[in-house]
């Protein structure tokens, strides 16, 4: 039997089909690699009844010749979904041991088409963070270390879980959020294949709320083909979220291994930054080197209000948590820390159950929306994010197709090493990434080579909106070129 | 009409005349099924959290999807107010913290409303009118309810009515005196209870008020104001006011100056008091919700509306005056409330000669049938005497086979025992006689028992009105009136 749990997506589904395997046996060396990995720290709650129920229910369906699309794939879901009678926290202290009575309409429409839940994925508290280090569940190790060195690193974030568990092996696949680059920038750190859709592609009802006008879920996988299939059950439009969209899913797979001859790539020339590392540097004019191999056309482009996109995401994000994260007030679920008015009620649930990180975000964000300073700064980075959102309008009305970046400006760093006195050191992660949730455009992060230490490198690809197929035809072409990247594993013996 | 404007009533203070200004914001539960961002019902009075979905309990990941039907709801008070519509408006998140509030902000609509400018005319009395500016009108949620009587250690909250859309009306400080914030309220109240669009009922609070009151000189610079919150009587509502006002001119008077502040009405001491002030007011961080698209219609949506809009108060009224020579007053009586209207339109179609009758049916439905219910404390909706029962002993006047006075014998045996007026009339011989020889023969016999009595009236002509009385009396008031008072002239000789 061929080793369960580093086949990709599309590799079980045709031996699940060819009955080499079950979708058990499948489930079974997953939750094994699971608990052999508990020191990566990527799993917060593991359901290994609940899995072994979905994945013997499955295999009844397989053997009626009823399998869906993804018909008994084992998938780790990030804890910012909610999933029904399954503790679902946002790694979030204010969430406690909050169970949902509700499923989130992208999980439900994962189990609908048949994939198998192993347990919830760590990730950044409320999805605020870029190394996944501020969950009330510690931090994540990326399972990638720097050669020759036990140096604990970050997986990235706030995905950390979702990226850490998919490069492991410990889940065919994750879903995942990104606000501010929360898919794409722990893919990078990876070597794994993280897409940001369109806004308005995935529902976001059933999802813990970060910044509403930022979030989309999208999926984390080993392949591009792997992420394609994935998407394509993960999206659609949903009644319940009036942002989602009303369009026809495509089927993203048939893009995989499509021309891209005669496509225009765009290289924005605001994405060279100073002092960027030559390695960065490297890779991407590397990428841009494959994709015209490939037959596309490279075109240098101009996005000149790329360097206001973080200092404006930076007002935008933190001004609608600060809201969103209004109902964590220990009066109907979670936490509550009581005290002698309903006044002390909220302060001591809030004082305790939110962690730094979040209690920066929701202050700064109260404190941009305050009379006074409401037009000088939300008003004015709304007024930004239209001028970005119209630079891209502009780059993609003279013919491009899709922009090539690198996907972040270095490679995974050491857990503790970063942001520590200065959050803005963190929140520089991002700088590549935040642009296009600002503009509601798809990415897409794929693996495509190291640094001097041997640690994986990723390349970021911007599309229109609405055409992520475009997207996993480039990626295929830097997967194919670049080839893909595993980790050694050196966190425990596989059962 | 050729109503007037009433010159503003002003109060007299130590240091002469003080003109009040006042300004409303209605609050109106829109009238749906479901409320305004999720399908849980709004029905009034259920067990307490029963009609709360997931959305209104502000669980995570929960979001608000558009209830049509208010916005739908909306408009069309938009339009019965004469308003601009807005054919874009956006949702706003106002934050605040508080346990009504499970998400922590209301979602309302802060610098672009559905609804713009209107006006509402008001009449006042002696054919007086004002005309009140309306601001705006938006849709916002409701709030829960905090219940402190549950137990000694906590409060509870009841989120049935968390998230239940209202209107906010909200007018110009056109408003000068107490009673025409009266007439306004109740002007306002009785459009969105013909439009059906709110049901005005005060005692559950399915329309409230927030008065804003200043004080000035007679054509000087507008006062600070204070905001009276949370008024559910269209009485208090002239208390506050009237209390308020006073209040203001004393401190201004004795020296002080007005403090802009929130005040509460104590409706058993008839006094406003101070709920807090301009240092502790909210600054709630207004901001688009951006779980929301901006709400769109196109003008035909509008226009569609329109046309099916019900007949409203006004439009009543002048039809009434005109169709059926009804005095402003009578009309305004009937048209104020919309069951009365109801009634009265529904009398008028069992008439047989509308044209004819129709003032006529106006003096009973007013005179005979409001009088009666309001001396029994009774609604229209419980009256015993029927439009169609009405109908029909407004025509039998009409057609004079019974007067007036038989008639309101009629009346009462409607009211007590029931049945058809025609059939009774008949059963019981009350119809009028108009047969000329047995008038004329009763007349003789009075006239030959009576030669005092004829030699005073034909001295004294208006002395004739006793034979009148005897002739009814004898005739146990079926005469007809006229053919006894004709006769009589001409035995009499006057």
């Amino acid at each position: 039997m061929t080793d369960l749990t580093s086949m990709t997506i599309a590799e079980a589904r045709t031996g699940l089909a060819r009955k080499s395997f079950t979708a058990l046996e499948l489930t079974d060396a997953h939750l094994a690699a699971m608990e052999a990995a508990r020191s990566l720290n990527a799993f917060v709650l593991e359901t290994p009844d609940q899995a072994r129920a979905m994945a013997g229910a499955v295999d009844a369906k397989i053997a009626k010749g009823e399998g869906g699309p993804l018909a008994g794939i084992p998938l780790g879901i990030k804890d910012l979904f909610a999933t029904r009678d399954v503790r679902t926290t946002a790694c979030s202290k204010i969430l406690g041991n909050f169970v949902p009575p509700y499923e989130s309409t992208v999980t439900s429409q994962l189990w609908r088409d048949g994939a198998v839940m192993l347990g919830k994925l760590n990730n950044d508290e409320f999805a605020m963070g870029s190394s996944n280090e501020t969950s009330c569940f510690g931090p994540v190790v990326n399972p990638w270390r720097r050669e020759g060195s036990n140096t604990a690193l970050v997986p990235g974030g706030s995905s950390g879980g979702s990226a850490s568990a998919v490069a492991a092996l410990l889940c065919m696949g994750a879903t995942a959020t990104d606000t501010g680059g929360s898919i794409r920038q722990p893919a990078a750190f990876t070597a794994t294949v993280g897409v940001k859709p369109t806004y308005g592609r995935c529902s976001r009802w059933g999802i813990v709320a970060f910044a509403s006008s930022l979030d989309q879920a999208g999926p984390i996988a080993r392949t591009n083909r792997d992420a394609a299939i994935l998407l394509r059950s993960m999206a659609g439009h949903d009644p319940k979220d009036t942002t989602s969209v009303d369009r026809a899913v495509p089927d993203y797979e048939a893009a995989i291994g499509k021309s891209v001859k005669g496509m225009k790539i765009g290289i924005p020339r605001e994405y060279r930054l100073d002092g960027m590392p030559a390695e960065i540097e490297k890779l991407w004019s590397e990428g841009a080197a494959w994709l015209k191999a490939a037959g596309a056309e490279l075109v240098d482009v101009s996005l000149p209000h790329t360097k206001y996109a973080l200092p404006a995401y930076y007002i935008v994000a933190p001004a609608e948590a600060s809201s969103n994260l209004a109902r964590y007030d220990g009066v109907r679920y979670g936490l509550r820390v009581p005290g002698r008015s309903i006044g002390e009620l909220y302060e001591n649930t809030r004082a305790a159950g939110f962690g730094d990180e979040v209690r920066r975000r929701v202050m700064i964000g109260t404190y941009v929306l305050s009379a006074g300073y409401y037009d000088a700064y939300y008003l004015r980075a709304q007024k930004v994010r239209t001028l970005i959102k119209r630079d891209f309008e502009e780059c993609f009305a003279s013919g491009v197709n899709a922009i090539l970046t690198p996907a972040t400006p270095s490679a995974a760093f050491g857990v503790g090493e970063k942001g520590g006195a200065d959050p803005i050191e963190m929140y520089l992660n991002d700088i590549f990434t935040v642009t296009v949730n600002m503009a509601g455009l798809p990415g897409i992060a794929v693996p495509a080579g190291k640094d001097e230490q041997g640690l994986p490198l990723g390349l970021q690809l911007i599309g229109r909106p609405f055409d992520e197929e475009t997207l996993f035809s480039l990626g295929e072409v830097v997967e194919q070129a670049a080839g893909r990247f595993t980790p050694p594993n050196w966190w425990g013996a596989k059962a | 009409m050729n109503a007037s404007v009433k010159p503003a009533k002003l109060i007299k203070g130590q240091t002469g005349d003080w003109e009040v200004v006042i300004g409303l914001e209605v609050h109106a539960q829109v009238t749906s099924k479901s409320k305004l961002f999720s399908g849980a019902s709004t029905e009034f009075g259920g067990e307490p959290n029963s009609h709360v979905s997931l959305v209104d309990a502000a669980m995570p990941g929960m979001l608000p999807v558009i209830n049509e039907e208010c916005v739908r709801q909306a408009v069309r008070t938009g339009l019965g107010l004469n308003a601009k519509i807005n054919l874009r408006s956006v949702f706003d998140r106002k934050n605040y913290f508080y346990a009504d509030s499970p998400q922590g902000y209301q979602i309302s609509q802060y610098k672009s409303p559905v609804v713009g400018e209107g006006e509402v005319v008001v009449e006042l009395g002696g054919g007086h009118t004002v005309t009140v500016g309306i601001e705006r009108l938006h849709l916002e949620q409701d709030a829960g309810k905090l219940l402190h009587d549950q137990s000694p250690t906590m409060s509870c909250v009841d989120l049935n009515r968390c998230g239940v859309a209202l209107m906010e009306i909200v007018s110009r400080p056109d408003i000068r005196d107490a009673e025409q914030a009266k007439a306004y309220v109740a002007k306002l109240r009785s459009i969105l209870r013909y439009l059906g669009t709110c049901d005005g009922d005060m005692e559950k609070g399915s329309l409230r008020a927030d008065v804003n009151v200043s004080v000035r000189k007679p054509g000087g610079p507008l006062g600070t104001r204070c905001e009276i919150k949370n008024m559910n009587s269209i009485n208090f509502i002239g208390q506050a006011i009237e209390y308020e006002a006073r209040r203001q001119i004393e401190i201004i008077e004795d020296g002080g100056i007005i403090e802009q502040e929130t005040r509460l009405f104590d409706p058993d001491k008839v006094e406003t008091r101070s709920m807090r002030s301009k240092e502790e007011a909210h600054d709630y961080r207004y901001f688009p919700d951006p779980d929301l698209l901006p709400l769109e219609f196109t003008q035909s949506y509008v226009d569609e509306l329109r046309s099916q809009l019900p007949e409203l108060p006004d439009q009543k009224k002048a039809r009434f005056i005109g169709g059926f020579g009804l005095s402003p007053y009578d009309a305004g009586v009937l048209v104020a409330e919309r069951e009365s209207a109801d009634f009265y339109e529904a009398v008028l179609a069992g008439l047989a000669d509308k044209a004819r009758d129709g003032k006529l049916a106006a003096n009973w439905v007013i005179n005979e049938l409001f009088g009666r219910l309001n001396k029994e404390g009774r609604d229209i909706a419980a009256s015993p005497v029927s439009a169609a029962q009405l109908a029909a002993i407004v025509d039998l006047i009409g057609e004079a086979t019974i007067s007036g006075k038989i008639a309101k014998d009629l009346f009462e045996i409607v009211w007590t025992e029931g049945g058809d007026p025609r059939a009774l009339v008949e059963a019981r011989g009350m119809k009028q006689v108009t047969d000329l020889g047995a008038i004329e023969k009763v007349i003789d016999d009075i006239i030959a028992a009576n030669p005092d009595k004829v030699a005073q009236a034909k001295a004294k002509p208006q002395l004739a009105g006793w034979f009148v009385g005897q002739v009814m009396k004898s005739s146990g008031g079926k005469a007809n009136p006229q053919a006894v008072n004709d006769l009589l002239k001409a035995k009499l000789g006057i």
